[in-house]
């Protein structure tokens, strides 16, 4: 407990990690140049998105992310089933973030938008589906990590695993964090 | 060699380079007519041989893929291949009927080949690549059925290793986008749009699993390395296979027809196939570094280190070059495009069978790991010979790809196609010449299943 090895995690994570955020980073970039020529464009349909619901979204990330955080040290004090429990909570915030998120995608598309009414829509559809889809990820490694949690396989010496889906859970987290303001937010 | 059905992989391997030997021959046939247009007119005009180039490299590749999952698949499952006379009889139908139609494809007409195999009743052919009869396509499907079936169900008897699995969804995948040969709609955008689900989605997808297989089969054969480190590159390199490749595959929707967000979604995932392809390469040196024993078989490491550094530049740098849409609006369908193709398909493909052959042969010829020194040194040749030819091949096509966008497309005074064709000939010359230095080593390579046979094994102290 100690000796804090870096990079938290299995080292083959924080590859996938630094790639998914390549990608997202010139997909961001990738807005913000389109953007700078059509701003008039964006700003109007931007008005079109919910940012309350993009709002409650980013707490239930950063609160999921928390719970995460709770869960490593439960482990790192060789308590696996409190975290067990700190990883359900994270996973519910999870679910929270893919609710509301379903519900504004229903919403668009009852207004018939898709991929190809605008540029704005276009990108607003393509960031954030693409990250709901890490989202499911991430989720679905939470899970992998709490079942495993919950059968007793880590322990205050052994928890690689759990760093290890923490730290991606953090990564889709981050991701958010600069999408939010980004497509949302800003003007 | 610890299972006697694998021995079924040699003929497979046998068929591979002698098809090997006819792509090359063809290829520089067409290298020829580039320069002195009617070469060998009307007897072999360029759109057959082009045909004849490419599917031939296609069908050797597929028997080199079924070779080498023949042998490794037997060996990672710990037991004996399901059936080793169903193996046999694939193999003889397949070769005869890729025979028959390279001989229609050479002997007849091509209007009077489809007629001859009926293509009205469903037709298929006609498409790039996709040239075969549907007699021939029907057929590859029963072969390839048969082949999965065959390696699943010894797979399914046996040790479950993530090499088989991942081979074995590699080789489904290939199966089961081939399929979408038989879909031929009236409407030219979807015709091409799910002709790229056969082309694109095989060798920017489901083949590079099965790259990564067989190089994951022969690291842990060569370095000793554990098996468990070697999974979990394949896992992540693999899983950025199929993120980057299938969303990837817009990068052949941006002027086709298809809706406008390919060109985003298109540029910014197929940019990013690079990626796996570099972690291959730090991959494979890192475990020859961290080797626990030196295997004498050095040829066979060299070709498996190659294909990581080839498949890096060919498919990764080289499709890299004109990915992205506003590049590829220039580049779209000039020499650029032939490149990238002659590079990849050498550094991914054929490296990669001619490695699992190099492990593989001498041990299915009786040898306990290696072939003799003199062999082996001259194979080590063939393969630089190859290599560097290749290399040039592919300078030498971008440097013609280069000034064709200039002249054709991107100068204020744009020249015609033929014109241009002229001009660049030069380049042409040049890489015909690599070609034939190609050729030459390939001999050398067949050669060298010859020499020093009654010599005894390379030992690890002669192969260092």
């Amino acid at each position: 407990m100690e000796k804090s090895k870096w990079p938290p995690g299995d080292l083959v994570i924080w590859i996938f990690i630094m790639a998914e955020l390549l990608v997202f980073g010139v997909f961001f970039s990738a807005y913000a140049f389109t953007r700078a020529n059509h701003v008039e464009l964006f700003n109007t349909y931007q008005l079109t998105l919910d940012r309350n619901a993009a709002l409650i979204n980013t707490l239930a990330l950063i609160t999921s992310s928390y719970f995460v955080v709770r869960a490593v040290a439960a482990i790192r004090n060789d308590n696996s089933q409190r975290c067990f429990h700190w990883l359900l909570a994270a996973l519910f915030m999870g679910v929270v973030f893919l609710v509301v998120k379903g519900a504004e995608y229903q919403h668009h598309f009852a207004h018939g938008v898709n991929l190809s009414t605008n540029t704005f829509y276009m990108f607003y559809l393509s960031l954030t589906f693409f990250h709901f889809l890490h989202v499911i990820l991430g989720m679905v490694i939470l899970i992998a990590v709490a079942l495993k949690a919950k059968a007793g396989g880590y322990s205050a010496s052994e928890y690689t695993g759990v760093e290890t889906g923490a730290s991606y859970w953090h990564m889709v987290d981050l991701v958010w964090m600069v999408l939010f303001p980004l497509v949302y937010v800003m003007r | 060699m610890k299972y006697e059905s694998q021995k079924v992989a040699k003929l497979y391997f046998i068929a591979a380079i002698g098809l090997f030997v006819g792509q090359i021959l063809f290829g520089l046939i067409m290298g020829a007519q580039y320069v002195i247009g009617d070469f060998m007119f009307p007897e072999i005009p360029f759109n057959v041989a082009r045909m004849v180039h490419t599917n031939l490299l296609i069908v050797w590749l597929l028997f080199g893929f079924m070779g080498a999952a023949y042998y490794l698949v037997p060996e990672e499952a710990e037991t004996e291949l399901f059936a080793p006379w169903l193996a046999n009889l694939m193999f003889w139908i397949f070769l005869v009927a890729g025979a028959a139609t390279i001989l229609g494809y050479l002997l007849v007409p091509y209007a009077t080949l489809a007629e001859l195999t009926m293509n009205d009743m469903l037709p298929t052919m006609g498409r790039e690549f996709l040239e075969q009869p549907t007699i021939t396509k029907i057929g590859i499907v029963i072969v390839a059925l048969s082949f999965l079936f065959n390696i699943g169900m010894t797979i399914l008897k046996g040790r479950k290793t993530v090499v088989n699995l991942v081979l074995l969804m590699g080789l489904t995948g290939l199966a089961v986008f081939f399929l979408f040969a038989f879909y031929n709609p009236t409407n030219l955008v979807m015709d091409k749009y799910y002709w790229w689900w056969v082309v694109h989605l095989w060798v920017e997808g489901v083949w590079e699993l099965i790259l990564g297989a067989i190089l994951a089969f022969i690291l842990i054969k060569t370095t000793g390395v554990d098996r468990e480190v070697i999974e979990k590159w394949l896992y992540i390199i693999i899983a950025m296979t199929l993120i980057t490749g299938i969303i990837g595959t817009g990068h052949h929707y941006y002027w086709i027809g298809a809706p406008e967000f390919w060109q985003w979604w298109g540029s910014i995932f197929s940019a990013m196939e690079p990626i796996p392809f570099f972690m291959m390469t730090v991959y494979a040196f890192n475990m020859v570094n961290k080797r626990r024993r030196n295997h004498p078989n050095k040829a066979a490491v060299l070709w498996a280190l190659g294909t990581a550094v080839m498949a890096f530049l060919g498919a990764g740098v080289w499709g890299f070059l004109h990915t992205l849409a506003p590049v590829n609006y220039y580049t779209h369908g000039t020499q650029i495009t032939a490149a990238h193709g002659h590079m990849a398909f050498y550094g991914a493909y054929v490296m990669i069978v001619l490695a699992m052959i190099s492990y593989a042969m001498p041990l299915m010829r009786g040898r306990e790991a290696c072939n003799s020194a003199r062999s082996q040194s001259m194979e080590m040749w063939s393969f630089w010979l190859m290599t560097i030819s290749m290399v040039f091949i592919t300078l030498f096509l971008t440097g013609a790809g280069i000034l064709q966008v200039y002249l054709q497309r991107f100068s204020d005074n744009p020249m015609d196609f033929m014109v241009v064709q002229d001009k660049i000939a030069l380049f042409y010359w040049l890489r015909e010449i690599a070609g034939l230095i190609f050729l030459v080593g390939l001999v050398l390579y067949i050669a060298s299943f010859f020499v020093g046979k009654s010599e005894p094994e390379a030992t690890v102290e002669l192969a260092k």
